[in-house]
């Protein structure tokens, strides 16, 4: 038993020895390591240099030609939306100068239309009033005689009826003194 | 039965530092520095993810892009950015270099969390030449660009005559601990996580052994782990992004030495 864990214990001291310490330090496997590393630094730069960055780097000269392009092409177009509104907001503004023209000329027409039909009208009413006048008048003067012709007819039979002789022309004048009184 | 429980109970025994063991892909045999290793496997499959994220993903060329266009973009984007506001406007010609370093660290630590992977950034080899090679590279272009007048990076003159040759000595030294430290702080990040979660894993199997200690043992490690876990993404991402502007800065000194 003793001797069983020396001789492990030996073995793998001997082990231990023969592999001493870091791998890193064992000189025989550098010139292997450097060998590949300058074969895989000279791939890598080789390829890197020769395709990619190249590649790459015209890509992303190409990406910030065209985001500047497309910056520009924006500014122009703001520009022209501002012109834009500009204009309708000039036209908006003649055409609202146009309808107030507008409305104000028929305005006016509509006022002269109206005068006319008013004096005309004015004149109509003065026509029918002055010929209802003269026939109120003439309506008036009939009467008037007619009443004139009763009254003489009236006083006449009322002389008769008094038993007097009725001189017609006596009536008549007293009659017509009396309606004038 | 004794002894083949305590048998059982020493499977317990630790190996943290067996994921980073290089093994050879193929049959047995030395690891030559030719060999196909589990380290060229994961290399290898990094090359495949940043060809299918890079290459297939922008294959579109959409100006919409699709998701995998748009990691792409992202990251082209974020490293682009640190190289122009670190380096500077001359800097971009180093920029698919950096881009390089950035995304093979990223890719090799994100791939390296996947259970029973092998993670590449983990071992200083790798991180070392990629840390001194940057810091021959740079220290040689600022000969290159700038003549001895690189050199003015050593001489502070805003600071006084007296102190300058002091500064200058402490700046030399600073200049040549600038590839150890930028090599060592990936490395040892990235090791020392894997570690940590390869010893709580070592635990989370306790409850087959003792069911006692084991009931609590086991779930507390398994919460660990996924914790750890956690933390490990951040650093993943955290230390590629350290290492890449530190080369941001190192480069940027080696344009501009005059402070």
């Amino acid at each position: 038993m003793a001797t069983e864990t020396t001789a492990t214990d030996v073995a793998h001291g001997g082990t231990g020895m023969a592999e001493a310490g870091m791998p890193q330090l064992d000189f025989s496997t550098f010139p292997n390591q450097i060998f590949w590393l300058l074969i895989t630094l000279a791939v890598i730069y080789f390829v890197l240099s020769r395709v990619a960055l190249p590649r790459i780097g015209a890509v992303l000269a190409e990406r910030k030609g065209t985001i500047t392009n497309d910056l520009a092409a924006a500014e122009e177009l703001k520009q022209k939306a501002v012109g834009a509104e500009k204009a309708y907001n000039d036209a908006l503004v003649a055409a609202r100068a146009e309808a107030a023209k507008i409305v104000a000329a028929a305005k006016a027409d509509i006022q002269k239309d109206l005068d006319k039909a008013l004096a005309k009208a004015d004149a109509e009413i003065a026509a029918k009033a002055a010929e209802s006048e003269k026939r109120i008048g003439d309506i008036r003067a009939g009467a008037m005689e007619a009443v004139t012709e009763v009254a003489k007819d009236t006083a006449k039979e009322l002389v008769a009826a008094l038993g007097g002789k009725a001189d017609a022309k006596a009536v008549t004048a007293a009659v017509t003194a009396a309606l004038k009184g | 039965m004794a002894t083949e429980n305590a048998a059982h109970g020493e499977s317990l025994v630790f190996h943290p530092l067996d994921q980073f063991k290089i093994t050879r892909l193929f049959g047995e045999g030395p690891i030559e520095w030719y060999t196909p290793t589990n380290a060229t496997l994961w290399m290898a499959l990094a090359i495949i993810t940043i060809t299918v994220i890079f290459v297939l993903g922008s294959k579109g060329r959409a100006l919409i892009p699709t998701r995998m266009q748009s990691v792409g973009e992202l990251a082209y984007g974020f490293i682009y950015k640190m190289v122009e506001d670190v380096v500077g406007h001359d800097g971009a010609k180093y920029f698919p270099m950096i881009m390089t370093l950035f995304i093979f660290i990223l890719t090799a630590n994100f791939l390296g969390l996947i259970p029973g992977s092998f993670t590449p950034t983990s071992h200083i080899a790798v991180t070392a030449v990629m840390g001194f090679g940057f810091f021959i590279f740079v220290t040689i272009l600022g000969f290159a660009k700038n003549g001895m007048a690189f050199l003015g990076l050593f001489w502070m003159k805003d600071a006084p005559l007296v102190l300058r040759p002091i500064i200058a000595v402490i700046e030399v030294i600073s200049y040549f601990v600038r590839p150890v430290s930028h090599s060592i702080r990936l490395a040892g990040n990235i090791m020392a996580g894997h570690a940590v979660i390869k010893v709580f894993a070592a635990f989370a199997p306790l409850v087959l052994i003792s069911s006692g200690i084991g009931l609590v043992v086991t779930p507390v490690s398994i919460l660990a782990i996924t914790a750890i876990y956690a933390l490990e993404v951040l650093v993943s991402a955290i230390q590629a992004y350290v290492f890449t502007i530190l080369a941001c800065v190192y480069l940027r000194d080696a344009l501009h030495p005059s402070h």
